[in-house]
């Protein structure tokens, strides 16, 4: 039997039960108190939302009738009414009716969600590819049709969070380099992940996958109305899993071919700095920033680290011995079997210029380090392995 | 039958080394329940840790860290410490008076399958106090790799205690098992046996089944840990995901570890109070079969985001949603044993009232995470947060408590105050409703779970369930300060306690004696 033929049957077994249920969904609008999902802005997102309420509604039935007749025992049935107990215990009948007609009733949810579900694994004739990375804990996104890259990690100011500072509107929903996405285009999304399982998670979308390394995990969403759609990681991966949000910024596509020209502008100025010699100011102040995004999960923001689990950057070993060893530790990682966890190579990561301005910045301005250096791109490009 | 019961020899030792020595079964039995009583207060303040610091969006109270090691601790403490030997404490008092046998069938075993528990606990909680070392496992009590390969020596320290746990669980299930088929009075067939006893031997059974498998799993996790394995990394050729299955092949059995005793409570309680037989005591008995034997083909449906194939997906979707069927039957039972009785609502019914209720609330919302294309929008969020609450708290926990109220006048000999059990009643029922029912609406609009912080939208309904954490955390004390009262006193209970109340347990006085049924009673 092809997947058509199941697609079709399946299709029309569903619209007849979601028409009969459809009539019950109309009044309850209570998508707007937050009450039930996020606007859905996919096709599978709506069916989803669909499928959702339909099988919600049937349980609230089962769930109303079945209970009326409990409180309805509890109110008459009660000894101090003086009610008298009957004896009876089973009846083959009654006990052959709420086998068979629950076993009809999933066989009427089954039908409809087959359908949605092979739907959600059909990526064929995608137009777009993208590949989603999870790292602990940032997302990175790349295009490799249109060789764009970059990582995407919450922009939220650490102020917020340790509540010094007013909560914005999308407190702990913002990143600094939100994924691009063209409306009215099937883009198919491939999962994986860098260090531990993630998932990549935007309710809107109806899309939600685990990112799981040594695996590519593949799903698929158009998006029909341009805006903004906020999600989560959603698999547990450690101390900051709350803390790597996901944002889509859905545009024409007009506006996608615009951004893509822009982010190849982006990179190549990125590496032109590569090539340039930096002032230590500039290389501090553009190294703070890196080490927020990239550091500060582990780290500290005052890199301090966590005792017994990721090490402390201030008055460290490294941050204060030769510039060398502390390059090279960025760029390839560190085992050191005292601590539970590997730091993790950011040579893919990080550009030199990035690299540099990481060590400068750890070297002279992060909590009582000082030891005077100045480590140029140059350098960091020639330690590259 | 109490002619049988003339002669007995009440020696044994006192003070600390009756509980440390003995080897019987009512003794054993209450060491179990005090155990899960004590752990049921650790667990709690973990998860008023945890509530604590979701009152609010930002950080207060805890680190992200310290938040994921209350996450990861509070599950396997109510797991394997509260909701198991609970269990296990019920079946020691109950299954010997239940059946007409004197003990269980191997006391010394017994009485080590108590006592591998403090130890294996202490292991577990001492992680707490190594913070400077990384603290406790904080890779949620499913600890999925490779996250949990990167946690501290907490991981290993878990690792052995749940070994342990497993070592005594796996030694109570084959006691359990050796005493209900060989030591039934003459006369108690299979098919007459009490409905808990029969759930219980089930469980028993999946047990067996299911605790080495667990112990398997993480041997290989310690392995990939320290010794150079690489069974579930990717780079070494192992795979992640293969964890996920083993564990769920033992963790959805486990579910059902959890959750049929406490149908076997409420198959004894209803039955009583509404003075009316069981209803459908046999399909009872095969529902409890279907499920159990349901329970071994259905794990993967906590791994529906994990990318399995659209077969696979299908084969456990339909699976998962059969359960509904031999489930649906048991409500359906219960309701029919209440309809037409002659119903008193004494805190034991209304603990087994709500639990039919509510958890049915759990089932229906099961049903829904079922349905895979839904599930990837339920999956890792408060919707599968709310939904395991109300099966294992008002579910196995509610059915806990009106089991205990139930047989605490024949264990102490003495009624409990019913207006002290009414408030604990209705403030827990009160307080779990407000704790676990908003989460429904907070994962349906978006929070995942396991975050020690939120976005601005989700406000107000945590704050909510914070509140009704804590109503329903401080409603225990109630329980503890009533129970303490019952032991030291109260109105002396009689053989049978209830007016419906039916059972070879209720033949015997209140308190039983030390040894019961040495010479076995004649089944009619």
């Amino acid at each position: 039997m092809s997947m058509t033929l199941i697609k079709q049957f399946t299709g029309v077994v569903s619209r007849l039960i979601l028409g009969g249920c459809l009539w019950l969904t109309m009044p309850t609008a209570f998508a707007a108190y937050g009450l039930n999902f996020q606007k859905p802005v996919t096709p599978v997102a709506q069916r989803i939302l669909e499928l959702h309420n339909m099988i919600l509604i049937i349980c609230l039935i089962i769930f109303v009738i079945v209970f009326s007749f409990m409180f309805y025992s509890i109110y008459a049935h009660r000894k101090s009414r003086g009610y008298k107990a009957a004896k009876f215990h089973d009846n083959t009948f009654l006990e052959l009716v709420w086998t068979v007609i629950p076993f009809l009733i999933l066989v009427g949810m089954a039908v409809p969600s087959t359908a949605t579900l092979v739907d959600t694994y059909d990526t064929s004739k995608s137009d777009l590819t993208v590949k989603i990375t999870g790292y602990q804990w940032k997302w990175k996104y790349d295009y490799p049709d249109q060789d764009i890259s970059f990582f995407s990690t919450l922009a939220t100011p650490r102020d917020q969070i340790e509540n010094k500072a007013a909560k914005g509107e999308h407190y702990l929903l913002e990143v600094d380099n939100p994924i691009v996405l063209p409306v009215g285009k099937k883009v198919r999304f491939l999962v994986t992940a860098n260090d531990v399982i993630h998932a990549w998670w935007v309710p809107q979308l109806g899309v939600k996958k685990d990112a799981i390394p040594g695996f590519i995990n593949e799903i698929w969403a158009r998006v029909d109305e341009p805006g903004v759609y906020r999600g989560q990681c959603a698999e547990l991966c450690g101390q900051d899993h709350g803390f790597m949000p996901i944002v889509v910024n859905a545009v024409s596509p007009e506006d996608f071919t615009k951004w893509i020209a822009m982010q190849k502008d982006k990179a190549a100025a990125e590496s032109a700095g590569g090539n340039k010699t930096w002032t230590k100011e500039e290389l501090v102040e553009k190294g703070k920033k890196a080490y927020a995004s990239t550091c500060a999960a582990c780290h500290g923001p005052e890199g301090k680290g966590i005792p017994g689990v990721f090490p402390a950057i201030d008055g460290s070993k490294i941050a204060s011995g030769p510039a060398e060893e502390h390059i090279k530790t960025v760029l390839n990682g560190r085992a050191t079997g005292k601590f539970g966890a590997q730091m993790p190579p950011f040579a893919a990561q990080l550009s030199d210029t990035d690299v540099a301005a990481i060590v400068t910045f750890e070297r002279n301005a992060l909590g009582s380090n000082k030891t005077g250096d100045l480590i140029q791109p140059s350098q960091v490009k020639a330690l590259r392995k | 039958m109490t002619t049988a019961t003339a002669h007995h020899d009440e020696h044994h030792p006192s003070g600390i080394s009756r509980w440390l020595m003995t080897t019987n079964h009512k003794d054993i039995g209450t060491l179990y329940l005090l155990f899960s009583l004590l752990m049921f207060f650790v667990g709690g303040s973990m998860a008023l840790v945890i509530r604590a610091e979701l009152f609010q969006p930002g950080l207060q109270i805890v680190t992200p860290h310290f938040f994921n090691q209350m996450t990861t601790m509070h599950a396997l403490v109510m797991i394997f410490g509260v909701v198991m030997p609970a269990f296990v404490g019920f079946a020691n008092w109950q299954i010997p008076m239940m059946i007409g046998a004197p003990d269980m069938a191997l006391p010394r075993m017994n009485n080590w399958s108590f006592w591998i528990l403090p130890f294996a606990f202490t292991l577990l909680l001492s992680t707490l106090f190594l913070q400077s070392q990384g603290g406790a496992p904080a890779g949620g009590w499913t600890l999925y790799p490779p996250l949990s390969v990167q946690g501290g020596i907490g991981t290993d320290f878990a690792i052995l205690s749940i070994h342990m746990m497993g070592i005594s669980s796996v030694l109570g299930a084959i006691n359990v098992i050796a005493t209900i088929l060989n030591m039934r009075a003459p006369g108690m067939t299979l098919m007459k046996m009490p409905l808990f006893v029969w759930t219980w031997l089930i469980t028993a059974y999946l047990l067996l089944a299911v605790m080495p498998v667990l112990a398997g799993a993480v041997t290989m996790l310690l392995t990939d840990r320290h010794f150079g394995t690489h069974f579930f990394n990717a780079a070494g050729g192992g795979d992640p995901v293969l964890f996920q299955h083993v564990f769920w092949f033992f963790g959805h059995p486990e579910v059902y570890i959890l959750i049929l005793p406490a149908f076997g409570l409420a198959s004894q309680i209803i039955p009583t109070f509404a003075r009316k037989p069981l209803f459908g005591y046999a399909s009872m008995v095969y529902a409890t079969a279907s499920i159990a034997f349901l329970s071994f083909i259905v794990w993967a449906h906590h791994m529906f985001t994990v990318g399995l194939p659209l077969a696979g997906e299908l084969f456990f979707m339909y699976a998962t949603m059969l359960i509904a069927v031999p489930t649906g039957v048991k409500v359906f039972n219960w309701l029919s044993t209440m309809w037409r009785g002659s119903m008193t609502f004494e805190t034991p019914m209304l603990f087994a009232i709500a639990f039919v209720f509510l958890f049915t609330i759990g089932g229906l919302s099961g049903l829904m995470l079922a349905i895979v294309p839904a599930d990837f929008q339920y999956q890792d969020t408060y919707f599968v947060v709310a939904h395991f609450h109300y099966v294992l708290v008002s579910g196995a926990v509610f059915a806990i408590l009106g089991g205990a109220y139930y047989w605490l006048p024949k264990w102490t000999g003495h009624m409990y105050s019913e207006t002290l059990g009414k408030w604990h009643f209705w403030l827990s029922a009160i307080g779990f409703n407000l704790a676990f029912f908003p989460q429904h609406f907070l994962g349906l609009a978006g929070m995942p779970r396991r975050i020690p912080d939120y976005a601005l939208q989700f406000t107000e309904f945590n704050q909510w369930s914070t509140v009704g954490a804590f109503i329903l955390g401080f409603a225990q004390l109630i329980f503890v300060f009533l129970v303490i009262q019952t032991i030291r006193g109260g109105k002396k209970a009689t053989s049978q306690v209830w007016e419906g109340a039916e059972g070879l347990e209720w033949t015997l006085t209140s308190p039983p004696p030390y040894h019961s049924f040495a010479v076995a009673p004649k089944i009619k």
